[in-house]
């Protein structure tokens, strides 16, 4: 693989003091379309995500325009109603929320935030963003097959699935599941670049207890997704031979149209606990690289050091741990054993505990702080305030007695859409705002940016805050209309329109973002190499935006943490990571002092022979 | 991979109490101002072999393949519990596992006897022996698979589809997801067979032979584990 061919470089390259030139690549197709570079890679799995979360979001105007105005279009009837309410769900959550935190953030960041040239194995990581664009392909080409995309709701339980009468059960159930397959086979190349990037290659005096939080709940999130993707796969593999060899792993005998079908004596809820043992921990793989960012946010936009660094990497660790045991709090009405029920509850309230934490943390992070009101600062208090609110009402959804009769109503899409949706969208955006200098060089314009975001907040909470109310009165989630429900005050069709107009202007001012992004690299004030005056590495690199290889020469030092900010005495507000603690002053090496970068170990010299195999 | 040959000099960086290898990650937690005051200094200074960071003394290869194999093991747990539940249920009928499984499983075993014994031979730098046993564990996986095949067809000529019941169903989907383990593991197999011929390996080189073994090891393990679950039924 092509990291045979650079093991001898650095050696050269260090010879020539121009370690980072062999890193740059040969061609414009290797430089900017097969790169092997993480930056380029990262770019390239946010510009991708960002644009089929574009699709995602028509989706969702079409469901809306249809909940708000039943009859009015045409195009609406209840088969595309589906096909988009699935079709959204799924992109959402898997192709652009797991794509853009962890290809897009945890690419960019954790090679630059520790301090390393590049991924520990470039080439796969360069396979896992192609595999990952494969999967969308696929996907997309089930919205042109005969009978359109899976209509069948995000979670693809089945029977109905992929029986007749679900639209989409031909060509487009078979292509969901066959891109779901391919996206986890590039989530895993990904997740084992990610994990091993962050054991490996931290720069010296990078120790795990020194790496920004950021990298934190990414390496974390990687490592659920390692751990969680590979329940789906076998699921969505069983599902397809459902579907394809007439196998019956789910299917349960079946008698449709008054004829038995092939099917006999398999178990639906098989599919279900399959499917939530990865999709659980999934809503943590999204959620953990999110909190991750806004630690680094609030702490910079505030000038204060984050409020229990140790505790909040506990926290992390906890909510890794404790993901894969709360499952089933998604299975309460699915008629499974009601002692499970029992359990998942407990052990659901538990997760709470440390998420909690989380939020103390941040809130007395900003507490007295020096807040910059800039737009990614926004973005990470809008983050906030949407995941109280959403977890809040997690916290009634988990017990199981409030769980039961709000199960199938809007107050569930309310409860996950401000926690899962905008919290980790306006965390996403807080992101992208404020590592756009180091990415690409220029400064996003603040004025689109902060109109971007009181837009998008305001008109989230416009959308989903009543629904909450019209989860009370019993209105059901996933019903094409509600016309036969006398329940249902009249007065509920207005409700809607008013979602469905919010939701419309909520949309369109996403594209106040590619218009800001237009904007800046036609004619963006140049950015300086660290505008926010943040502490971390890649905000320390020679240029901006950082080359192919990332550092000069040398790779840099780690003396301190990430959050050195308003240190009293110091002469600025913030001491970047690579400050000696004692001295400014380059201190004269000591010769025979056993010595090494804080985490890495003299130890390592014996095997420096084998690391050098290179394979 | 590159990182990891590095030479550099850094101006220094703070020393640290050596300990275990947990607590030499860890470092020592919250590293507030004036933690490791005065440790800022020292470093020998381009001193070659060290590595550049706060790493495991490992090579990143080999945490990468670990990590797979978790993932892989996921995989199979995740089918076996399938397996498990699915057997519960009314309609589940036995499957007459073929006889030449049998075989297959000892030609596993023997792919992966010689596997190890390349390993070995590479630790003690006997080119040929490892060259050879390399050869061998190869042959005698692609005859696993070759055996697999013949599984499927003596099992298609008794009757029994994917489609059959559900036993017949898992063993179709256990055996080919196993297999595909088996491909992905002659690619890596071939990369290393080549990298032996060009002479890259040596006692004191052998990631490559050692991390192919472990996986056959444990395409071994999964295989016998499958196989006892289908035979348990």
């Amino acid at each position: 693989m092509s990291m045979e061919k650079r093991v001898a470089v650095p050696k050269e390259a260090h010879a020539q003091e121009q370690a980072h030139d062999h890193h740059e690549p040969q061609s414009f197709w290797t430089k900017y379309v097969f790169s092997q570079d993480h930056k380029v890679i990262a770019i390239q799995f946010t510009v991708t995500a960002l644009f089929v979360g574009f699709v995602g979001l028509v989706m969702s105007w079409g469901m809306r325009l249809q909940l708000g105005f039943p009859g009015l279009f045409e195009f609406l009837n209840p088969n595309t109603y589906y096909q988009a309410v699935t079709q959204h769900g799924m992109i959402m959550i898997i192709y652009v929320l797991t794509a853009i935190l962890l290809g897009g953030f945890g690419n960019f960041l954790i090679p630059l935030m520790l301090g390393a040239r590049d991924m520990a194995f470039p080439f796969v990581n360069m396979l896992s963003y192609w595999v990952y664009l494969l999967s969308v392909i696929v996907l997309l080409a089930s919205f042109f097959v005969p009978g359109g995309p899976t209509g069948a709701g995000w979670t693809l339980y089945p029977p109905q699935a992929i029986l007749p009468g679900t639209p989409g059960s031909d060509g487009g159930i078979v292509l969901m599941l066959l891109s779901l397959v391919i996206f986890i086979a590039a989530a895993t190349m990904g997740g084992l670049n990610y994990v091993t990037t962050v054991l490996q290659l931290r720069t010296r005096g990078m120790t795990l207890m020194r790496m920004p939080l950021a990298i934190w709940g990414i390496f974390v999130a990687s490592i659920l997704a390692l751990l969680a993707f590979p329940a789906l796969f076998v699921g969505g593999v069983m599902l397809l031979l459902d579907k394809v060899a007439g196998t019956s792993f789910f299917m349960p005998t079946i008698v449709q149209f008054g004829q038995k079908l092939g099917y006999e004596g398999g178990n639906p809820l098989l599919f279900q606990h399959l499917f939530w043992y990865f999709g659980h921990p999934e809503v943590y793989i999204v959620a953990l690289p999110a909190f991750g960012l806004i630690s680094e946010l609030v702490s910079i936009h505030a000038r204060k050091p984050i409020f229990g660094y140790r505790m909040m990497i506990w926290a992390i660790l906890a909510i890794g741990v404790i993901s894969f045991v709360v499952w089933a709090h998604h299975m309460f009405v699915s008629g499974m054993n009601p002692y499970f029920g029992f359990f998942f509850a407990t052990t659901t309230l538990i997760i709470a505990i440390p998420t909690a934490i989380k939020v103390y943390n941040w809130v007395l992070t900003l507490w007295r702080g020096n807040l910059h009101l800039n737009t990614p600062m926004l973005f990470a208090i809008g983050f906030i305030s949407t995941f109280v609110i959403g977890g809040l009402t997690g916290l009634f959804l988990g017990n199981v007695v409030v769980d039961i009769p709000l199960s199938d109503t809007y107050f569930v899409v309310a409860h996950f859409h401000l926690v899962m949706g905008v919290a980790t969208i306006l965390a996403i955006f807080g992101g992208l705002y404020h590592w756009f200098p180091k990415a690409t060089g220029r400064m996003l314009n603040e004025t689109l940016g902060k109109a971007h975001f009181w837009v998008t907040f305001l008109g989230s909470y416009a959308i989903f805050f009543p629904m909450h109310y019209m989860g009370f009165l019993g209105v059901p989630r996933r019903y094409f209309d509600f016309e036969a429900f006398d329940f249902i005050p009249e007065s509920m069709a207005g409700l809607e329109a008013f979602i469905t107009v919010a939701a419309l202007i909520t949309g369109a001012a996403q594209f106040l973002f590619v218009v800001n992004v237009i904007w800046s690299l036609a004619k963006g004030p140049k950015a300086e190499p660290n505008p926010w005056r943040a502490t971390t590495l890649e905000w320390q690199t020679p240029t901006t935006p950082p080359p192919h290889g990332n550092w000069g020469p040398t790779l840099p030092a780690v003396y301190r943490w990430a959050y050195d900010y308003s240190v009293p005495g110091a002469p600025d507000d913030f001491i970047p990571q690579t400050v000696p603690v004692a001295a400014p002053v380059a201190a004269a090496p000591a010769p025979g002092t056993v010595t090494d970068g804080g985490g890495g170990d003299g130890a390592s010299d014996g095997s420096e022979p084998t690391k050098r195999d290179g394979e | 991979m590159a990182t990891l040959t590095e030479r550099k000099t850094a101006e220094g960086a703070p020393t640290r109490a050596r300990g275990g290898l947990a607590r030499r990650a860890l470092g020592p937690g919250r590293d507030g101002p004036g933690f490791g005051n005065g440790q800022g200094r020292g470093d020998g200074g381009g001193d070659g072999g060290l590595n550049p960071g706060g790493a495991f003394a490992l090579p990143p290869l080999k945490i990468g393949v670990w990590l797979f194999l978790g993932v892989a093991t996921i995989l199979f747990s995740a089918l076996t519990s399938a397996y498990l539940v699915r057997m519960g249920l009314a309609d589940w009928r036995p499957l007459p596992e073929p006889r030449i499984l049998w075989l297959n499983t000892l030609l596993l075993v023997l792919s992966s006897a010689a596997l190890q014994i390349a390993w070995g031979a590479a630790r003690r730098g006997l080119q040929r022996a490892m060259r050879q046993a390399l050869l061998a564990g190869g042959l005698f996986a692609v005859l696993f698979g070759a055996g697999q095949l013949a599984a499927w067809q003596q099992l298609q000529a008794l009757g029994y589809f994917v489609s059959t019941n559900p036993s017949s169903a898992f063993f179709y989907l256990i055996t080919a997801l196993h297999g595909l383990h088996v491909l992905g593991g002659l690619v890596a197999w071939g990369r290393t067979t080549r990298r032996a011929w060009q002479g890259l390996y040596g006692p004191r080189n052998h990631v490559g032979i050692e991390l192919c073994t472990v996986y056959w090891h444990f395409l071994l393990i999964v295989w016998l584990a499958m196989f006892g679950l289908m035979l348990a039924t």
